[in-house]
């Protein structure tokens, strides 16, 4: 096979991946703080999903131009959640936060049913079928802007974590839970605080995605995996982790799909993930337990 | 005169008291009363048929549109003749283990027939539970050879199955390669790995040969249907260097693999498909201008039958802007099978409905062929296919001659020459 495929796909692998971890990095930025694994993150993400298709179809909104709006209303609402439904089950059983993040994603799956009803929908923009050509090299345009939007997402996070005074109290929070409470900081509301800002993430990897790819009701438990499978691979907790583990499970997918057969790319995806529990169990860039 | 009243002991040995008579009276006029309700009742009440579809998952576009061949047939039924069916809806979700829990729970729940399941495999795990509760089961559309190969005495299919498609669709293609004076001579074919789409892979191994082709197979390509990204299959494809595309896919996975071909900019001579997708309805609003030219091989409808005038126009009344297609042919037809075998039955006795149905004749109906009748495997193996090419929006018929009613556009205009 000639070369310039296997570039092809692995540009294509590797744009798609990097949207994935943006999808992967709400997951993992709230279970690095509240210490909650959101079994409703592939739900919360169709929601997006939908709101750009709903955004689009009426008032033809470019979905990448409703990005941002979009981000902010999946924060408003992971800020409530967490506030109103979450929070209360912090302290309590493992199990019991599953049973109730379970539950959350069936409701948002019936609800986008009801109201959506089960056909795929997807958004046409004028750059839907548009690729850009350089020599043999063909890149997927949407690809390209998405993975673009994901990186300046990844690294406005990445800033806000980093260089901000309530990114630092969020860390503070992820570092010592009783320390933080000690010094005064208002926990619940920071805990809400990273809630909304991992739901804003995947919400906006979902408007990235829903260029990509066509939406259903039920293709959040489906994103849920796949973004387990991601942070779990590059680190739980880790933000460049989940990153890398985007890339490298998209890249592993589209090379895997080319060099052996394509219905055996999530084989792969999850051979690497046993690989790396069975090697390097806290992720490529987690870190080990105390 | 003093009338003489009997002693106690003769009263109560040969009088019938008060209380007596009215008892009697009563259960009399119960049981007279009752008896001709019960013949009403046994005449006028519906055969319970359970219709199982993929109505939510990753087919549910497709099972959806199977819906509305359900939604159309009471009337046209009714019309008909036929007796009453009661509807008893089952939602697959697009699994083979949920479907047969769907089959049990619709069979607990009084399903006097079995109706369904649009995939192979979901309507393999329905055939077993049918045949294990003894309840008539009615195929809409599986072509997975081995369902009606098992020697089930209560399951029965009006769908061809894999090699029956595969015979007629590379009997028309040869039509019309023919016809154009134009045939690729190398293929890339690319399936679902589903039950059909394995089907049909192995099909085309054993039937491709016996009608020498003019192209050869390059290579195969299989891919899960549930796939969200299609664009390593097609740049696969694409680097064979293949003149056509041979398809046996779903509606989803369809609309991928054509917007990848726009993007790698891929346009191959053919298209030609050997199963649902690219013909749907939702596949051509979905592409506008890019659906035109796909050629589907496909159990289709005979327009020319007064029965598909009739469902046409159900359909245009109940779902205006949708075409009639396999999906609400061939689910009407499951449910005309049932209502007739209902009918002729008189019964709602599995045993007998199963019998009836064996007996069916039905020629009065919308899939191309003779009509509809079972063999002892409970196959309908005198269905005919037909070759349809979606054209501005709409599907015409080119192939076979005598049900053609349009000429092939060959070949595939370039995406990259449309407006």
């Amino acid at each position: 096979m000639p070369f310039d495929v296997y570039l092809n796909v692995a540009v294509g692998g590797l744009l798609t991946g990097l949207v994935y971890g943006l999808m992967a990095l709400g997951l993992s930025v709230i279970f690095g703080v509240v210490r909650v694994v959101n079994f409703a993150h592939g739900e919360v993400m169709t929601i997006a999903m939908y709101l750009a298709i709903v955004l689009f179809s009426a008032l033809h909104l470019d979905p990448l131009i409703m990005l941002v709006p979009i981000a902010a209303v999946l924060f408003c609402f992971g800020y409530a959640l967490q506030a109103g439904i979450i929070n209360p089950f912090i302290t309590r059983a493992e199990h019991m936060q599953f049973l109730l993040l379970v539950a959350i994603a069936i409701i948002i799956i019936n609800v986008l049913l009801i109201l959506f009803g089960p056909d795929a929908q997807s958004v046409q923009t004028s750059y839907s079928y548009d690729s850009f050509q350089i020599g043999k090299l063909i890149v997927d345009a949407t690809k390209l802007y998405a993975a673009g939007a994901a990186l300046a997402v990844a690294l406005a996070l990445y800033g806000f974590f980093q260089f901000t005074t309530i990114g630092t109290a969020i860390r503070a929070c992820a570092d010592n839970y009783t320390g933080a409470l000690v010094v005064g900081l208002d926990v619940k509301h920071l805990y809400a605080l990273t809630f909304g800002l991992g739901t804003a993430c995947v919400g906006a990897a979902g408007v990235m995605l829903v260029l990509i790819v066509d939406v259903t009701p039920s293709l959040g438990p489906a994103y849920t995996l796949l973004a387990f499978v991601i942070v779990i691979t590059g680190g739980l907790g880790s933000m460049p982790g989940a990153l890398l583990g985007g890339v490298l499970i998209g890249l592993t997918e589209a090379m895997a799909g080319l060099i052996f057969t394509p219905s055996a790319k999530s084989m792969f995806a999850f051979a690497i993930l046993v690989l790396v529990l069975l090697f390097r169990p806290q992720g490529i860039m987690g870190k080990k337990a105390a | 005169m003093k009338r003489k009243s009997p002693s106690k002991s003769q009263a109560k040995a040969t009088s019938v008291s008060r209380r007596t008579f009215t008892a009697g009276l009563g259960a009399v006029g119960f049981t007279a009363g009752i008896a001709p309700f019960n013949i009403v009742r046994a005449q006028g009440a519906a055969l319970k048929v359970g219709v199982l579809l993929p109505r939510s998952g990753f087919q549910a576009g497709i099972g959806q549109d199977c819906q509305r061949g359900v939604d159309i047939a009471a009337g046209l039924l009714k019309d008909m003749g036929m007796p009453n069916l009661q509807i008893m809806n089952g939602d697959t979700e697009t699994s083979v283990d949920v479907a047969r829990s769907r089959a049990e729970k619709l069979i607990g729940e009084g399903a006097q027939v079995l109706v369904g399941a649009f995939d192979s495999g979901q309507s393999s795990a329905i055939a077993q539970v049918a045949e294990q509760k003894g309840i008539p089961y009615v195929i809409n559309i599986a072509a997975a050879p081995p369902i009606t190969e098992q020697g089930y005495k209560f399951v029965f299919r009006n769908f061809p199955t894999a090699p029956m498609i595969l015979g007629d669709a590379f009997a028309n293609q040869k039509e019309i390669f023919a016809t154009t004076g134009s045939a690729p001579k190398t293929a890339v074919f690319l399936h679902v790995n589903d039950t059909f789409g394995t089907a049909m892979k192995g099909g085309i191994g054993a039937v491709m040969p016996k009608f020498d082709m003019p192209y050869k197979i390059v290579e195969t390509i299989a891919y899960d249907p549930a796939a969200r990204d299609l664009s390593v299959e097609i740049s696969k494809a694409k680097a064979t260097g293949a003149e056509a595309m041979i398809v046996v896919s779903r509606l989803n996975d369809a609309i991928l693999l054509t917007r990848e071909l726009v993007k790698q900019r891929w346009s191959p001579m053919a298209i030609l498909s050997m199963g649902p997708g690219w013909y749907e309805d939702q596949y051509i609003k979905t592409l506008g201008k890019l659906s035109d030219g796909p050629l589907s091989f496909v159990p289709w409808y005979d327009p020319n039958k007064p029965l598909s005038k009739t469902l046409e126009a159900a359909l245009a009344k109940a779902h205006p802007g949708v075409s009639l297609n396999t999906n609400h042919v061939y689910t009407f037809e499951a449910l005309l099978v049932a209502a007739d075998a209902f009918k002729r039955a008189g019964s709602t006795d599995p045993k007998a409905l199963a019998d009836a149905i064996r007996a069916t004749n039905i020629t009065n109906n919308v899939s191309p062929g003779p009509g509809i009748m079972f063999n002892a495997k409970g196959q309908n193996d005198k269905l005919k296919l037909s070759a349809i090419q979606n054209r501005g929006g709409k599907l015409v018929t080119v192939a076979p001659k005598v049900a053609a009613n349009a000429k092939v556009e060959w070949p595939l205009k370039p995406y990259d020459k449309r407006a």
